[in-house]
Formats: structure tokens, C-alpha cells, sequence
């Protein structure tokens, strides 16, 4: 898990830092509007794993599919889905990117690809898994990413979609963002093999632990690893090693870990960390930082105001896309 | 023709397979093996392993691996054994597949038909008996299908393919073995409106599946007895041709519902309880129904039958609606 030798152009260094801030800024603005109450429900909060969205998703193509978790917010943010249709959709209103159906939890977007926002641990894997069997099926290039938590790999579903993936030979990459903690139960209290790409590797799938909290390091993994899926037709695996900063979601009162842990991992915060690294470089400059704050305070500011001013849907649309409308007219049936 | 539900069945396989490319069979021992109730049996041979496809024993993988490739442009058909093994991939068909539209906005339809056996009769005990089709029908969501007739397991397929929305389609294990008359001609059966299977005037017997034909039987004995029925077959089991059980209903004025799932919490029960809200002042007789007794179905045969409903059960149900006691 050696961290990667410094090679860092100004203009991806500077594309990272502001994409890591967008997500941080955009994730402790939730965190404030939950405060107020304008967002409800459950709201898991992506603060400290940046490095990831930010290294990993741009990578992707246009015809690659994404499947995520429930702490997806900096996912679909890196896929393309706007600020204002995520706000929007935390917030609840029609202008949301599900149509405020979703929520938090359940971030959609056809035009990207964006198959959730999936609130059931390991759920998304085996539809990954399915997505990568229809793109491979109807001779389609795509690749598809699933990224999950490390959680999931206690799951049987995490197992079965690893053993179908990898014996189908389909193009999947799988991303296990492993911050240590599926909700509050520590990594060593529910697995009997902590390091997570070894259970990958059981399976015959290539698979590598990454230094998550550096986005140069979750960069140049996630390159070699898609190449591979893509050249050779078949899946691949990730454990990036990260920490969220902030508890599982707003209702944990966070007992299950010390302070003292939580500020060691603080010090590696990855974009505090590439900040020094851009600057010890000369990469980056005092109003840099300046620019990029404004630009990403503009970004929010007219995401929540438009989530502000969206539409509630109309009540008379409850039962809307329940079941598809005038389906079943293929054909006429007797009698 | 002559011919047996199963290879009804398999000719609608077939059909589905040769009609659309993005049409593929999965499912566990669905290839080689030939299908578990050699529903599929030649169907490897002759489409190849790409399209007929074997799993492995990963019925949560597999089931969510077709919602995955209904997303991505496919029309997968899944075959589950049984519906007992499908509580394995309860998950992925309540929480994934009926939920995508609705929580993507309307985004992501999940055109996926899930194929399962259901029902008991065959002696193979608790964890292979079961008849849970109203568990599926209680998800908004789901379309739940159930073909009684050689006619309808032909030919419901195609309309549960053709829908964009996830089907599950029940296949009582056992008709299979069932020989038949059916047309050489093809149709495409209903899978959105109830039947009327026999017209008849004292009382509505409202069934569906592999009871059906136990519930004609048991109207041809009330005949005799001067007790005409009229036989409604559900076929759709969620959405419910509610219009057509009550204009049944208001026909007859009496009706017994016949549902071979457990009678606490039974498609039954709904039933019944619609025809209460809607058809309540024109009964004639208070409600019944009959369903399987309250126990895991037990292996010896003179239990199962106990347990099941059975044509006396039936018979004997009706008289005591119709006032006309032993």
C-alpha cells in the first residue's frame, strides 16, 4: 500500500482538490441543513473518504454503469448528476435527480448511468453483477463500477456476486470502501479475515488494497484495475482503505470509537494532504485556494437555494411509477 | 394437440427464446440437467449456453444478477425452484426489483419475468410445499401471475415479457404432469383480468392455479347435488380483477374463496374482505373460504391431503354456504 511517487501535473492536482471539495463542502452542508431540518431521514455523510469518488469516478466512461450504497452523495456528484438535482432530491422535491422519491439513500440518474443509491448492504452487487451481463451479452464496451462498503463482504450476497462475476467472466469492478465500520461494529468484531481484497482474491479475481485516503494512489489503481476489466473481460477487485470523519449517519451518537481515533485519521485527510503536497510542489498558490473555495461556495449556494425554491410533488402523483403506465399492450390476449 | 402443462410451458420457453434476442433463460439446473421439473429440458441444445443458462446455488445472486441485466437492456426469465428457495432472494425481488421505478422517479423500469413452482401434493415435505404466492402479491410493485389452464401456461409468458415491470409467475408443481387438449394455434392469454372457467348461478368458487382444477371438480359434484357454481380463475394475483370477482359475486350472491396458502394472512382473506367493502349487501350467505391448515405440510400423504384443500373440503364448504347441511 505504498503511497505513489509524486507525479502530479498542476491542473489534475487542482481538479481533485476542488472536485474532494465539492464533495466535503457539499456533505457538511447537508450536515446543517438536516439541522434545520430542511433534510430528513436517514443521511450518511461521505466526510474523510474523498479521496475515493474523487480518484475513482472521473475514470470511468460515459458508457460504464455505477452502482453505489447509501452513502452515494459524493458518487453521483463525481458521475456528473448535478449539485442542484442531489440537493434537490435530499431536500425532496420533484427537481430532485429520483424525483424526490429516493432520497438520500436512493440517488438516480439514467443519463449517467446511475443505477443508486441502494439502502440494503450488499444489495447492489448482484445487479452489478447483471448490468455487466447484459453489457457483455449485447457485445456493449461498458464496465460496470459497484462500489460498496466493507460491511457488505459479511453478506452472502457479496460472496455469491464474487463467485457468478468471476466465473462468467464479467466486467465488473468491484470497490470496497472499507472505512473500518459497517455502522458502529469494527471490522475485527464481525470478520474472521479482516483484509477484505484476500476474499476477492479466493475467487480468482485480481484484487489489491489502495490507499484510500490518497487520491494519487486511488487514481493510478483504479486506471491499472478498469484497464484490466476492460482489456481482458474480466472482473476486478479494490479495497481502498479509508475513514469517515463523521458517524455512520445523524442519528449516531458514535460510541463504538474513540476520539483519539477519529483525530489520528483526521491527520490524513486527503485533502488536506494534497493540499501540502500541491504547495510543497509550488503547484499551488494562496488564491488558488481562494478561487476554488469561491467557485465551490457558489456551486452550493445555488444548489440549496435551487432545492429551496423546487416543488413539492403533487399528492394527486402518489401512486405514480409504481408499475409502468399502459403497460401490457403488447400484444392483444384472449379472451 | 395433446399435451402436458410442462411442455406448455416449454413451448412458451421456446417461443420467447426464438421471438427476441435480449430474451435468456437462468436459473439453477434450468441447462444441463434440463430444468428440476424438465420444464427446459432441450432448450440448452438447441439455444446454447449463453442464452440457457445455468447458475450456481446463488439465488440472491442470480435473481439480482437478471434485475441487473433487465436494467441493462435484457429480457431475462429467472427460474427459482421453488418459492420456498425464493425467500433467498426475497431481498432482491422486494427491495430491488419492486422498488427501482418508484424510487428512481420513474427512471428504471425492471422488465425481468421470475418463474417459481409453488403448492404441495407431491410428498416432498415442509421445506418443499409451500404455497407463499401471497407474500409476492402483497408488494406494490410486482405484477403476480398464475396459469391454471394448458392455454394459459402457454401462453401468459409472452405478455409477462412484453410487460416492462417485474412479474413473477407461478407454476403449480403439480400440473406439470397434466395432459391436455390445446389449440395448435397460438394465443397470448390475459395476465391482467380473471376468468369465469364455468358459468353458474348459487355460488361464486373464486380460485386460482393448481387449485382450480380441484374447484371444477368440486362444482361438477355440486351439480349433481342442484347446486350450480360459477368458477372464477383469478390468473392475476396482484393487481386483482377486482370488477370481475364482484360481478361474479353480485351474480350469484354467495361466494367461497379457495386458496391453497395458509387461511391466516391468505390471498383468501383479502379477497374476501374486498367482496365485504364492495359486494357486502348484495350476499346472500356470510363469506367463506378454504385453505390449507395452519401447519408446515407434512410428508405422509394422508396428512398432506388433510392439510390441503381437497374437493369434499370444498363441496362441503359450499353446502354449508348455500344453508344446505349434512
Amino acid at each position: 500500500m505504498n503511497r505513489e511517487p509524486s507525479r502530479l501535473s498542476r491542473s489534475q492536482g487542482l481538479r481533485w482538490l476542488k472536485d474532494m471539495m465539492r464533495i466535503r463542502r457539499m456533505e457538511e452542508t447537508c450536515a446543517e441543513l438536516y439541522g434545520q431540518e430542511k433534510i430528513r431521514g436517514f443521511l450518511h455523510l461521505y466526510t474523510g473518504e474523498e479521496a475515493v469518488a474523487a480518484g475513482a469516478i472521473p475514470e470511468l466512461e460515459d458508457t460504464d454503469a455505477f452502482v453505489g450504497t447509501y452513502r452515494e452523495h459524493g458518487h453521483a456528484l463525481m458521475r456528473g448528476i448535478s449539485m442542484n438535482a442531489i440537493m434537490a432530491e435530499m431536500f425532496g422535491k420533484v427537481e430532485g435527480c429520483s424525483r424526490g422519491r429516493g432520497g438520500s439513500m436512493h440517488l438516480f440518474d439514467a443519463g449517467t448511468r446511475f443505477f443508486g443509491g441502494n439502502a440494503i448492504v450488499s444489495g447492489g452487487l448482484p445487479l452489478a453483477v447483471g448490468l455487466a451481463l447484459a453489457d457483455r451479452m449485447q457485445d456493449k464496451p461498458g464496465v460496470t463500477a459497484c462500489f460498496f462498503g466493507e460491511g457488505a463482504a459479511a453478506e452472502g450476497e457479496f460472496h455469491e456476486s464474487l463467485n457468478l462475476a468471476a466465473l462468467w467472466q464479467l466486467p465488473v469492478l468491484f470497490v470496497c470502501e472499507n472505512n473500518l465500520y459497517a455502522m458502529g461494529t469494527a471490522l475485527a468484531r464481525s470478520e474472521s479475515v479482516t483484509d477484505i481484497h484476500a476474499k476477492a482474491e479466493a475467487y480468482g479475481i485480481d484484487s489489491q488494497p489502495v490507499d484510500g485516503m490518497d487520491v494519487m494512489s486511488v487514481n493510478s489503481a483504479i486506471r491499472a484495475a478498469l484497464k484490466t476489466v476492460r482489456e481482458k473481460h474480466r472482473p476486478g477487485f479494490l479495497e481502498m482503505r479509508t475513514y469517515r470523519f463523521r458517524a455512520h449517519s445523524m442519528f449516531d451518537p458514535e460510541l463504538y470509537r474513540s476520539k483519539e481515533e477519529v483525530e489520528q485519521w483526521k491527520q490524513l485527510c486527503p485533502i488536506a494532504t494534497l493540499t501540502a503536497q500541491l504547495q510543497a510542489q509550488q503547484l499551488l498558490e494562496d488564491r488558488d485556494l481562494t478561487t476554488l473555495e469561491a467557485s465551490v461556495d457558489a456551486e452550493i449556494h445555488a444548489a440549496v437555494e435551487f432545492a429551496e425554491a423546487g416543488n413539492w410533488e403533487s399528492t394527486e402523483d402518489l401512486l405514480r411509477d409504481v408499475y409502468t403506465e399502459d403497460a401490457v399492450t403488447a400484444q392483444e390476449p384472449i379472451p | 394437440m395433446k399435451t402436458t402443462y410442462r411442455e406448455a410451458m416449454r413451448a412458451a420457453l421456446r417461443d420467447a427464446l426464438n421471438g427476441d434476442e435480449r430474451v435468456f433463460l437462468m436459473g439453477e439446473d434450468v441447462g444441463r440437467y434440463g430444468g428440476c421439473y424438465a420444464v427446459s429440458k432441450g432448450l440448452l441444445e438447441e439455444f446454447g449456453e449463453e442464452r440457457v443458462r445455468d447458475t450456481p446455488l446463488s439465488e440472491s445472486a442470480f435473481v439480482g444478477a437478471g434485475i441487473g441485466a433487465a436494467l441493462g437492456g435484457m429480457r431475462p426469465i429467472v427460474e427459482v425452484m421453488t418459492v420456498n428457495f425464493s425467500l433467498l432472494c426475497l431481498d432482491q425481488i422486494v427491495n430491488t426489483a419492486a422498488t427501482l421505478r418508484h424510487m428512481s422517479g420513474g427512471q428504471f423500469s425492471v422488465p425481468i419475468v421470475v418463474r417459481m413452482t409453488t403448492g404441495a401434493g407431491r410428498q416432498l415435505a415442509a421445506q418443499h410445499s409451500h404455497s407463499l404466492e401471497c407474500w409476492y402479491a402483497h408488494v406494490p410493485g410486482l405484477r403476480v401471475i398464475a396459469p391454471a389452464t394448458l392455454e394459459d401456461m402457454r401462453g401468459m409468458l409472452k405478455l409477462a415479457l412484453a410487460d416492462p415491470d417485474p412479474v413473477i409467475l407461478f407454476e403449480h408443481n403439480a400440473l406439470y404432469n397434466q395432459e391436455g387438449e390445446l389449440e395448435e394455434d397460438w394465443h397470448v392469454t390475459d395476465i391482467r383480468r380473471a376468468v369465469v372457467r364455468r358459468s353458474g348461478s348459487d355460488v361464486s368458487l373464486i380460485s386460482y392455479g393448481g387449485n382450480l382444477h380441484k374447484v371444477l371438480a368440486a362444482a361438477e359434484a355440486l351439480a349433481k347435488t342442484g347446486v350450480e357454481a360459477e368458477v372464477v380463475d383469478l390468473r392475476s394475483l396482484r393487481p386483482l380483477d377486482e370488477e370481475s370477482i364482484l360481478a361474479s359475486v353480485r351474480k350469484t350472491h354467495r361466494a367461497v374463496l379457495v386458496d391453497e396458502g395458509w387461511r391466516t394472512g391468505s390471498l383468501a382473506g383479502e379477497i374476501g374482505m374486498r367482496i365485504a367493502e364492495r359486494a357486502f349487501y348484495d350476499l346472500d350467505a356470510p363469506l367463506a373460504r378454504v385453505c390449507t391448515e395452519e401447519v408446515p405440510i407434512p410428508y405422509p400423504r394422508h396428512l398432506e391431503q388433510a392439510a390441503l384443500p381437497q374437493i369434499e373440503s370444498i363441496v362441503e364448504k359450499v353446502h354449508e354456504v348455500m344453508g344446505q347441511h349434512a
